[in-house]
């Protein structure tokens, strides 16, 4: 283990040393994220594991601006991040379309909003609903598509404005196990186009280790840390279903489970106590 | 129960109860009338009390005066409504330091008012407006008030991240949501723009269902009562169904109630 990348200056994205604590309603502060220190390459595909509440997903929301550190620095290819990262995309966990406007709306407004002719904006975003399997699907507002379906649509909305950076919290989280499965392969085969820096959180290794370069580790919080970082040394392109079956797979499920686990225990001890 | 079964059935009840208003109105049981015509009327005099207006067309007058006080009411009352809920959520501050005043004057019974537009605004159709304006103002503006601050965290966050700009936000994602609770509420408040117009015709002016139902009343025409009950209970109906239309137009990408979801 140990196979930390060099820190260039060129790297995607670089949090250097980063702390984040949020203020408690009840007085002082609670902090989530401690000392953190991770780098994605450019083209370099990370997943981010952890036990439930390790400030995996704030991790994120520093990297795309949203939230910004109480101590270290943000880089983003080579620049410090002052406010939101324009660079990124980012495909939420929970519902994030926009249910007034309907699929295809939902795809062209990310082109809308930077002035390109919302002709233009349309027919892009009518091959891009195509690219994700829901070419017929465009008139269809949010809440009559299923749950993948929906996912698909944040999917396109997001990459058609085609972000160098991709950041992804728990995106096939609530799907079931099929869906999710076609998902990671739909997600590798559409990131082999152009190889973007994705920066992906899950709780599910197994997802990890199969989409990913390399799967970053983290200590159950608070003040979570990065306690591990393994590179994923199986051949691409992969297919999801297919690379579970490779025995290095199942190596290195094993050796980094057997330390996941110690953390995902300590999480669920402190959670009780708390 | 199929459709036709329903309505049958509907249209039951109301003959049953028209049945037993005529019957026991008309005909003595154990000796008394138990619905004395002069409280009571009778369905036939009803009847024809509507009959003689529409031919006469009497009634087409009061229709409109009344028609035209609750379009006014619901529109000036829907537009200020909009607009000072959305500054409000826009604005917390403005709206904490008036907070208490808004919740004040909504407490307030609105009859009381009517008085006093009357006395500012005169017997004609304003006093009328300006009561239905102060029932819809606050329905819209508390409903817009929370579409705005309710939003979804994430659906925010996701329009930042796609690059809107302040007036993009607002455009595509406020508005919508904003526009999306008052249609919610549409049946109450162009309900409540007919209740201010009638309550005001009712307490003082020269036209309206309000009006004449007062004047009926006022001579103890009990058939004239009922009849303009009926009326207005037909006129509201037909409101109702207008809106209807318009919100199932309107709403296209809401998922209907009970409908499943994922």
């Amino acid at each position: 283990m140990g196979s930390g990348t060099d820190i260039s200056t060129t790297a995607a994205v670089a949090l250097t040393g980063v702390d984040v604590a949020f203020r408690l309603a009840s007085g002082g502060a609670y902090t989530a994220v401690e000392r953190t220190t991770l780098t994605v390459a450019d083209g370099e595909f990370v997943a981010i594991v952890g036990p439930t509440g390790c400030g995996k997903s704030t991790l994120l929301n520093i990297a795309a601006g949203l939230l910004s550190p109480a101590a270290g620095r943000v880089d983003i290819f080579g620049s410090s991040l002052v406010a939101l990262n324009r660079q990124a995309g980012y495909l939420f966990q929970a519902d994030a379309l926009f249910p007034w406007k309907t699929a295809l709306e939902n795809v062209a407004i990310g082109l809308e909003t930077a002035r390109t002719r919302q002709s233009e904006a349309r027919a892009r975003a009518k091959a891009w609903l195509i690219r994700v399997g829901l070419g017929a699907f465009g008139d269809r507002y949010p809440h009559m598509l299923s749950g993948g379906q929906r996912k698909r649509v944040g999917l396109a909305q997001v990459l058609i404005r085609d972000p160098k950076i991709l950041l992804m919290d728990e995106p096939f989280g609530p799907l079931d196990a099929q869906t999710r499965q076609i998902m990671g392969n739909l997600l590798l085969d559409l990131w082999t186009a152009d190889r973007k820096a994705v920066l992906f959180v899950t709780h599910d290794l197994e997802e990890a280790i199969a989409l990913s370069d390399r799967v970053v580790i983290m200590s159950a919080g608070p003040a979570a840390h990065v306690i591990g970082d393994w590179r994923v040394p199986l051949p691409r392109p992969r297919d999801i279903s297919e690379v579970k079956l490779d025995p290095a797979f199942h190596e290195l499920h094993r050796d980094i489970w057997h330390m996941l686990k110690a953390e995902v225990i300590k999480g669920y001890a402190q959670t009780e106590g708390g | 129960m199929s459709r036709v079964q329903l309505i049958f059935l509907q249209i039951l009840v109301a003959i049953v109860a028209v049945a037993l208003w005529y019957a026991l109105a008309t005909y003595p049981m154990f000796g008394t009338i138990l619905l004395p015509p002069f409280f009571f009327s009778n369905p036939v005099d009803v009847a024809a009390q509507i009959v003689t207006w529409f031919i006469s067309g009497v009634i087409w007058k009061h229709l409109w005066v009344t028609l035209w006080e609750s379009i006014l009411a619901f529109l000036i009352g829907s537009v200020s409504g909009v607009l000072v809920g959305f500054w409000f959520a826009r604005q917390p501050r403005v709206a904490a330091v008036f907070d208490p005043y808004v919740k004040m004057i909504n407490a307030l019974p609105r009859v009381v008012l009517a008085p006093i537009f009357t006395l500012w605004l005169g017997l004609g159709i304003w006093s009328k407006v300006a009561l239905g304006v102060t029932l819809v103002f606050f329905i819209v503006f508390f409903n817009v008030y929370q579409g705005v601050k309710e939003v979804s965290p994430t659906v925010l966050a996701n329009a930042r991240m796609l690059g809107m700009s302040e007036r993009q936000l607002m455009r595509h994602v406020y508005w919508p949501s904003a526009l999306s609770w008052m249609f919610s509420s549409l049946h109450t408040s162009v309900g409540f723009a007919v209740v201010g117009a009638v309550v005001g015709e009712y307490l003082g002016a020269a036209a309206g269902l309000g009006y004449l139902i007062q004047q009926a009343e006022g001579v103890f025409d009990v058939a004239g009562v009922f009849a303009g009950m009926f009326v207005l209970a037909a006129f509201v109906i037909v409101i109702d169904a207008v809106v209807s239309m318009i919100e199932k137009r309107l709403l296209v990408w809401r998922p209907q109630t009970g409908e499943a979801r994922l």
